[in-house]
């Protein structure tokens, strides 16, 4: 089992979401977050006076697949979060030790 | 008596009421999270403590009977004699106590305008004493010179109708002196300071807007056309100045902001409220279309002089209340007021010298006096909340408590 972690914009949070339960994934967490990399932040203006604001909104979704849906998962993001802008973001792939359904006690695959 | 009259003073009193919490929005927006409350308890609390000085002594020190033309003597101390019946002096048409309750309230939320000048650092304490000697020593005596009997200012000629010199001036005035002296604010130029909540903020202008017909349309002090005048004037110059605020900013910074429109609009709101009972809309349109370039100015000001003025009480309420008072003697005219005078542009040259005189003079007091005042409460409690309270936010570390929780 793998974690796929991915940063995107989130005016695409909408159609990955979309991509990712129409293949089958069943659950997913998001997150907004704030962060930069290389598009880094914008400025903003206060009564004139002007803020550089490092940190810009983007939304974290975290989903744990079977290790090998993992290529589809990504593939599907890239091509749903992509515009070919700077900042869409970036997808971290990790393994997962375990997984337990809290409610029936389920552990492992059949848990997810 | 006049019933109708009675009725207007008394809801007008309510309308300056509410301001108070629509300044208490209007700044509390501006501020960061962790700084909300400390903030909204800034202005709010001045409903209570003001109140109390206000019925004690304040009212007779500002309008009791005539001390040399510069204060009111204690004659009237705990509203003693200011009952049911009209005064012989304020209001021939209304009771008393209803003037009295009108004006209590212009003495709560001009205190409470200053906070915009030290925000986020000051002491509950420290500001709680500064308040009460504050407007013992500054309110008081100045709306005695300006509207009292025999009050100084008001002997001179000068033209102040609902308060440009003894609220706006002063208030901006001294929040300039709070700013020098208090000091800056921790990070000042390399933290972001930026506004945590502007709808709150503009929630508190659309407040401040509407409670404002009650502070200048009620300064005529009875139901009749010179209140519509004051009225409309009123609507028209804040309406004028926030267009031309976010049309100045749209030039000078390329995007017209929601801060800037709001901002705007109090600029106008400062600026015809000396001016409200003897312009017309004309002028109106004149004096709120310069008070939005004014005040954008003054703001861009703070930051080369290097003052913290965290809310920007001096650009606005300063500068504004410094151009309404001016623009008083420029187009004030006794074809709207037959009580009051003409200005420059109506045949009388010598207005605008009687208005230069008492807004420098009330420059100089507010000045010196709010000095002294913050010299001597910074002797007694300290001024500041320690660096580590400042980090953490005045809610936790005055109050005990947070804005906002999960």
């Amino acid at each position: 089992m793998k974690k796929i972690e991915a940063i995107i914009k989130p005016f695409k949070l909408e159609e990955v979401k979309d991509g990712l339960s129409h293949m089958g994934v069943k659950g997913m967490t998001v997150t907004e977050v704030k962060g930069f990399g290389r598009q880094r932040g914008h400025k903003e203006v206060y009564r004139g006076a002007e803020y550089q604001v490092d940190f810009i909104s983007k939304v974290k979704i975290e989903v744990v697949v079977d290790s090998e849906l993992v290529p589809q998962v990504i593939g599907l993001i890239q091509e749903k979060a992509r515009t070919g802008q700077i900042g869409d973001g970036k997808i971290f792939v990790m393994p997962v030790e375990t997984v337990v359904r809290i409610r029936t006690g389920e552990i492992g695959k059949e848990a997810i | 008596m006049n019933a109708g009259d009675t009725a207007f003073v008394l809801f007008s009193s309510a309308l300056v009421m509410l301001m108070v919490p629509g300044l208490a929005l209007f700044y509390a927006g501006m501020v960061r999270s962790k700084n909300v409350l400390g903030t909204l308890m800034q202005s709010f609390i001045m409903l209570g403590i003001i109140t109390v000085t206000w019925v004690l002594w304040g009212y007779s020190m500002a309008f009791g009977p005539d001390h040399a033309g510069i204060i009111g003597g204690l004659d009237w101390f705990g509203l003693k004699g200011v009952g049911m019946e009209p005064s012989a002096d304020y209001g021939s048409t209304i009771p008393h106590m209803a003037f009295m309750i009108f004006q209590c309230m212009f003495a709560i939320i001009t205190p409470a305008l200053i906070t915009g000048a030290f925000a986020e650092r000051m002491k509950f304490s420290a500001f709680l004493l500064f308040a009460i000697l504050w407007a013992t020593l500054v309110y008081n005596p100045l709306a005695h010179w300006v509207w009292g009997v025999g009050g100084w200012m008001a002997k001179m000629g000068a033209l102040d109708f609902a308060g440009g010199t003894v609220v706006h001036i002063s208030s901006g005035i001294s929040a300039l002196a709070a700013a020098v002296i208090i000091g800056k604010r921790r990070g000042y130029g390399t933290t972001a300071f930026i506004p945590h909540n502007l709808p709150m903020t503009i929630t508190g202008a659309a407040l401040l807007w509407f409670g404002w017909f009650g502070f200048n349309a009620g300064s005529a002090l009875a139901c009749n056309g010179l209140a519509a005048n004051a009225f409309v004037v009123t609507h028209v110059a804040s309406a004028t100045a926030a267009l031309s605020w976010i049309i100045t900013e749209w030039l000078h910074r390329g995007k017209p902001t929601t801060l800037g429109a709001a901002s705007g609009a109090v600029a106008g709101l400062v600026a015809i409220t000396p001016a409200s009972g003897f312009v017309g809309p004309v002028s109106a349109l004149i004096i709120g279309g310069l008070a939005g370039m004014i005040c954008y100015g003054g703001i861009l000001l703070k930051s080369k002089l290097g003052y913290d003025d965290s809310l920007d009480v001096v650009g606005i309420h300063g500068l504004g209340g410094t151009w309404g008072a001016l623009a008083t003697g420029l187009f004030a005219s006794t074809l709207i007021n037959p009580h009051g005078g003409n200005g420059f542009f109506f045949g009388n040259p010598g207005q605008l010298w009687i208005q230069f005189v008492s807004v420098a003079a009330t420059w100089i007091f507010a000045f010196g006096m709010t000095s002294i005042i913050l010299k001597a409460v910074d002797w007694i409690v300290g001024l500041r909340v320690t660096e580590e309270e400042e980090e953490r936010g005045l809610d936790i570390s005055q109050h005990n408590e947070t804005g906002y929780s999960f």
